[in-house]
């Protein structure tokens, strides 16, 4: 279980914004951080990666004190092993694909890299370096390394953010596996209702650092939570009724 | 051969083992600094930055001056040296490779700070969260990902040691086989007007640095090269 109660003061356009989060995550879960852009979301999974320190708070991961600014512990990244994806996947570019799987594990072992190899189907790519991968093949890289650390916790930054609609969908099921063979808590940001839907076991969401409601997927539909582009559809679909707006017909 | 011929390719043979000193001694003292300055925050930075940015806006006869005067047995540095280890390090090799290290010091380290800072903080955060200590971060994702820059540090360091001259003569004199470099015999064989062997020494060191400079441009590409 991954118990976190945080508190850190955020930079923005718009001024400070104060981030705060008391939430018990339990083993298994896939919780998925949503909100608008600058609500907090990325910075709660730096904060959990300690790469960003909290103000003050306490994060404890099983019977771990990842952070507790009263004891002044705050345990370094390389401490907590989390499996960290960022957005654009920093695979190292010096790099073939198996090199950069290998790199994540604690001891080598070839036989478990050849299995994420397999796993990920990325055997014909393995001699490959980034630089020649797609968007899609290198997610899928970066999902590997991330498990061949064999992590506590997985912490996925928008994974799928720069891919196209098509590969969005296809690689949602690497997601769900690589949580499935991790066998423990996997927190994924996403501004995505179709991801959350589709991967979520259970849903934080977070409006200027502040936690507006923690609930089951399917219950963000019913709440206004969603993101510009819904709102967008909304107020024109309003606007139309409201001004009697006629389109052309065919 | 004869003794001109000798004491040419000694000059020579003198400036490069000066060149390449200076080189290796600042590229192991060189990385360190280089990371702590690109990586670390402190509030003296600036101070330590501007002290290492010196030699490049200073007369290289003023540090020559104060190192002369670092050296002299009438002040605690030189005392020190002589007291204890028996070395005056005034008109010495030891003496010139030391002051050549301080004086190249901008330019082995600026091009690896600028190396190092260009590397996206991702890539070392990813490391971290591999559970990678900061030393096998630097080896294995660092220093493979700056090469074009390390390969420019030491060009430019080398090259800029070859063509020393304020520092070598304030430090060093003119000691034939012992301080003599090239840049130094070149100023010796005009005043003697031996215009023959000056240009000899001067189109050589000619050509060294433009086959470096090559080097650092074919590396970086259409890229400003440094700074």
């Amino acid at each position: 279980m991954l118990k976190i109660d945080i508190q850190k003061t955020m930079l923005s356009a718009e001024g400070n914004t104060n981030l705060q989060v008391c939430s018990e995550i339990q083993e298994n879960e896939l919780l998925c951080l949503f909100g608008h852009s600058g609500a907090g979301k990325t910075t709660l999974l730096r904060i959990l990666a300690g790469l960003t320190k909290p103000d003050k708070g306490r994060i404890v991961f099983n019977d771990t004190v990842w952070f507790d600014s009263e004891k002044k512990i705050n345990l370094p990244p390389q401490q907590r092993n989390v499996g960290y994806m960022f957005q654009d996947y920093t695979l190292f570019p010096n790099m073939t694909v198996e090199k950069n799987i290998s790199f994540g594990q604690k001891e080598k072992n070839k036989e478990e890299v050849d299995n994420l190899l397999l796993l990920f189907d990325l055997e014909i790519l393995k001699n490959q370096y980034p630089e020649k991968l797609s968007g899609g093949q290198k997610q899928r890289v970066a999902l590997a390394r991330a498990l061949a650390a064999k992590p506590n916790v997985l912490l996925l930054d928008e994974p799928l953010s720069a891919l196209d609609f098509e590969m969005r969908l296809a690689l949602q099921h690497e997601i769900r596996k690589a949580h499935e063979l991790l066998n423990t808590v996997t927190i994924m940001v996403s501004h995505d209702l179709q991801e959350v839907f589709h991967l979520a076991t259970s849903v934080i969401v977070l409006k200027n650092g502040t936690v507006i409601n923690e609930c089951k997927p399917a219950d963000i539909f019913k709440e206004n939570y969603t993101p510009n582009y819904c709102c967008f559809t909304q107020n024109i679909t309003e606007k139309t009724a409201q001004t009697d707006i006629h389109f052309p017909t065919f | 051969m004869n003794m001109e011929n000798q004491d040419f390719i000694n000059t020579l043979l003198l400036t490069g083992r000066l060149a390449g000193w200076t080189t290796l001694i600042l590229f192991i003292i060189g990385f360190p600094i280089a990371y702590w300055l690109a990586y670390k925050k402190f509030w003296l930075k600036p101070l330590v930055e501007a002290l290492i940015s010196m030699p490049m806006v200073l007369p290289p006869t003023v540090l020559g001056f104060y190192m002369l005067l670092a050296y002299s047995p009438q002040n605690a540095p030189g005392r020190f040296l002589a007291e204890h280890f028996n070395t005056r390090l005034a008109f010495s090799f030891n003496g010139v490779l030391i002051a050549s290290v301080i004086f190249s010091l901008p330019f082995m380290i600026q091009p690896l700070q600028n190396g190092l800072t260009s590397i996206p903080k991702s890539f070392r955060e990813t490391a971290y969260t591999l559970g990678k200590s900061e030393f096998t971060t630097f080896i294995w994702v660092l220093v493979p990902n700056m090469i074009p820059s390390i390969i420019t540090a030491a060009a430019m360091t080398f090259a800029h040691c070859i063509g020393e001259f304020g520092v070598v003569i304030m430090v060093g004199g003119n000691m034939p086989g012992e301080t003599r470099v090239a840049s130094i015999a070149i100023y010796d064989e005009v005043q003697a007007m031996n215009y023959h062997t000056a240009n000899q020494y001067s189109f050589i060191l000619f050509i060294i640095s433009l086959l470096i400079l090559t080097l650092i441009y074919s590396m970086n590409g259409k890229k400003k090269i440094f700074f």
